[in-house]
């Protein structure tokens, strides 16, 4: 049998620890919102400040100068799965920080949201918690700054379908597709249509069209859409039986993968006691088993 | 300068998991392994390397003289830092010439805590450890800074992999596989293991060296150089005291056959082959490195161990023993012996 115990290692309360003039400084202004870094005899600016110049040991001036507080990402890690110890508990970027006007780089934390939002380069500001103590996470962490802006756009509006389609969607209420067929080059169209597209003729002649046709070509949708049952879902062109142009539709009661040019199709109406002048009588087009078509 | 030498190396089956055995009885194999191979039962200086935190218990190496024999009273010394450093303080001690050998080691077991907190602990307790930057995080931001390679990555953790599996010290650890990661851009296997171990070595100086084995792995150059600990402070993709310490030890003064490198994440290794200058012939590694075995605060010890085995064993005739301390390859101490 192993013998095991759990063994806590905590200093409750923290250890005290006094910050000297530098350090001291830096932490200072931060608490009131800015960052400070100190110059090097050199005339370097080192952020966060340390008492000695780290390419030659002297020590620092006693210059302090207000750097950033916006900075350029110039390296990061992405942290998938923040840890307990961690500034923020959603996956953020670590990165090396060169605050403008300093010639050091701050380590500090960026909540990006997204790796994809971060690179080399990008410019970030700190986000200052509201009740600061004197900290290095009196900046919560770092957040890139507004290089865009997303606008909602929405208008309402009260459509009529006009005289032909009107006359299409009556028919539709009544289990009928309506057509039209031109008197110059015998075409039938459908939906109803006033006018010859191709001779510019006003069309009188009406034609009813069966609910039978046959897919001349086809899209599978993988996006989600209110009009359609399910995703994914099949919209396709249908040449209605007797009509010379084809009309776009949903097709369902088949795997999409199986829909396929030629394949012969029937509508699908939805119970009778529900019609209504509208497409949404015809639920989809699903085949009808008959051999497909050459087209 | 007085000649010095490793005459002799032990280390133990390292575990990726806590078997069960404290500190002291971790050490005690090693320990009998060098006293063995030497003859030697005293030494003129010993001393130690280890980390309390890893313990988590203050003066935890004083519990660990227990494996010594510590009566009546030795000269010691213990460095707070990878048992390397240990080796260069026994070999400054051993420059004074008043005694001729010297026991080092080092011991550690990461796995009690959580060595990615634990490692925290050594940041500056300012700007760094308040943020609670862990150990993979930091040396993440270095593997992005330096821009490495995947393909380059992917290759170096194979290779050390392979190598540890045919090393019966290393863990048997598989290829590298799957392309989650842990902290962006590395990825688990990018990482060095969790691994409990101890190793030991015997210096000894001069004519005693040549009395207690018949090839010791002769010290012709050792150095080591520090950088400043804040990480913007410094070029994370260039490791600037590595390649200091390594031109000091004399490095590019000969052929190096085998490089051993305290590589604890892939992408350092990048780093320190630039910095060393290590020409594409030598071997680095061949024991599988730490990405293989990581027994934290003896790894470095097992570089130079390593490296002195291929002499002692005849195989090499100049090699290179490379230990790193701090965040992000911050202290470099390179060590080159000559059969």
């Amino acid at each position: 049998m192993t013998l095991e115990a759990r063994h806590v290692l905590e200093f409750p309360g923290g250890y005290t620890r006094t910050t000297g003039p530098v350090i001291g400084r830096f932490l200072t202004e931060l608490r009131d919102g800015r960052v400070v870094g100190v110059r090097t005899a050199a005339g370097r600016t080192l952020v966060p400040p340390l008492e000695y110049d780290p390419d030659t040991g002297d020590a620092v001036t006693g210059d302090f100068v207000e750097v950033g507080p916006v900075g350029t990402v110039e390296s990061w890690s992405w942290v998938h799965t923040p840890r307990r110890s961690h500034p923020l508990d959603r996956p953020f970027a670590w990165a090396l920080i060169r605050l403008d006007g300093a010639d050091t780089s701050l380590v500090h934390a960026v909540d990006a949201g997204d790796v994809r939002a971060m690179r080399p380069g990008l410019r970030v500001r700190p986000r200052w918690r509201a009740e600061r103590t004197g900290h290095i996470t009196d900046i919560e962490s770092f957040v890139p700054e507004v290089t865009k802006i997303v606008s909602p756009v929405r208008v309402e509006y009260v459509v009529k379908p006009g005289l032909a389609l009107t006359r299409f969607l009556k028919g539709i209420g009544e289990g009928v597709f309506v057509g039209s067929r031109c008197g110059s080059c015998h075409k039938v169209y459908v939906p109803y249509r006033l006018s010859c597209p191709e001779c510019g003729i006003a069309v009188t002649e009406e034609v009813e069209l069966p609910d039978t046709g046959t897919v001349t070509t086809f899209a599978i949708n993988n996006l989600p859409d209110p009009r359609a049952p399910e995703v994914p879902f099949v919209s396709a062109y249908i040449l209605l039986d007797g009509s010379d142009v084809p009309m776009i539709a949903l097709v369902g009661g088949v795997p999409a993968h199986e829909v396929r040019q030629g394949m012969r199709v029937r509508a699908v109406w939805i119970p009778r006691e529900e019609w209504t002048p509208s497409m949404e009588n015809i639920r989809w087009f699903a085949p009808t088993g008959e051999p497909d078509v050459e087209l | 300068m007085r000649e010095v030498a490793v005459v002799a190396f032990a280390q133990t089956r390292h575990s990726a998991t806590d078997e069960g055995r404290c500190d002291p009885e971790l050490i005690l194999p090693p320990l009998e392994e060098v006293r063995e191979k030497t003859g030697l039962r005293t030494f003129g200086f010993t001393c130690s390397g280890s980390c309390d935190y890893l313990a988590g218990a203050p003066f935890s190496f004083v519990s660990a003289l227990d494996a010594l024999g510590a009566w009546p009273p030795i000269s010691e010394s213990h460095v707070e830092m990878d048992a390397a450093w240990a080796l260069y303080e026994a070999w400054v001690r051993l420059q004074h010439g008043d005694v001729d050998s010297a026991l080092v080691y080092g011991f550690g077991k990461s796995s009690p805590g959580d060595l990615r907190e634990i490692m925290t602990l050594q940041l500056d307790p300012y700007y760094l450890a308040p943020l609670g930057l862990d150990q993979v995080s930091s040396a993440a931001l270095q593997a992005s800074a330096a821009g490495a390679d995947r393909a380059e990555l992917d290759e170096i953790v194979r290779r050390s992999r392979a190598a540890g599996r045919a090393n019966p010290y290393a863990l048997d650890l598989p290829d590298p596989q799957g392309d989650a990661y842990e902290v962006e851009p590395l990825r688990p296997y990018d990482i060095a293991p969790i691994t409990d171990g101890a190793a030991a070595v015997v210096l000894a100086a001069g004519d005693l060296a040549r009395e207690l084995c018949e090839n010791p792995a002769w010290i012709t150059g050792i150095a080591h150089r520090i950088e400043p600990h804040y990480l913007g402070m410094r070029d994370l993709a260039r490791s600037t005291s590595a390649a200091e310490a390594a031109r000091a030890a004399g490095v590019d003064k000969g052929h190096v056959d085998v490089a051993e490198l305290h590589a604890q994440f892939s992408h350092e290794e990048l780093i320190l082959r630039r910095a060393l200058e290590l020409p594409g012939n030598t071997a680095v590694n061949p024991s599988g490195g730490p990405l293989a075995a990581n027994p934290v605060m003896a790894t470095g010890l097992i570089r130079i161990g390593e490296a002195a085995r291929r002499i002692l064993d005849g195989a090499a005739s100049r090699t290179l023993g490379h230990a790193s301390s701090g965040p992000c390859l911050q202290h470099n101490l390179v060590t080159v012996m000559e059969a």
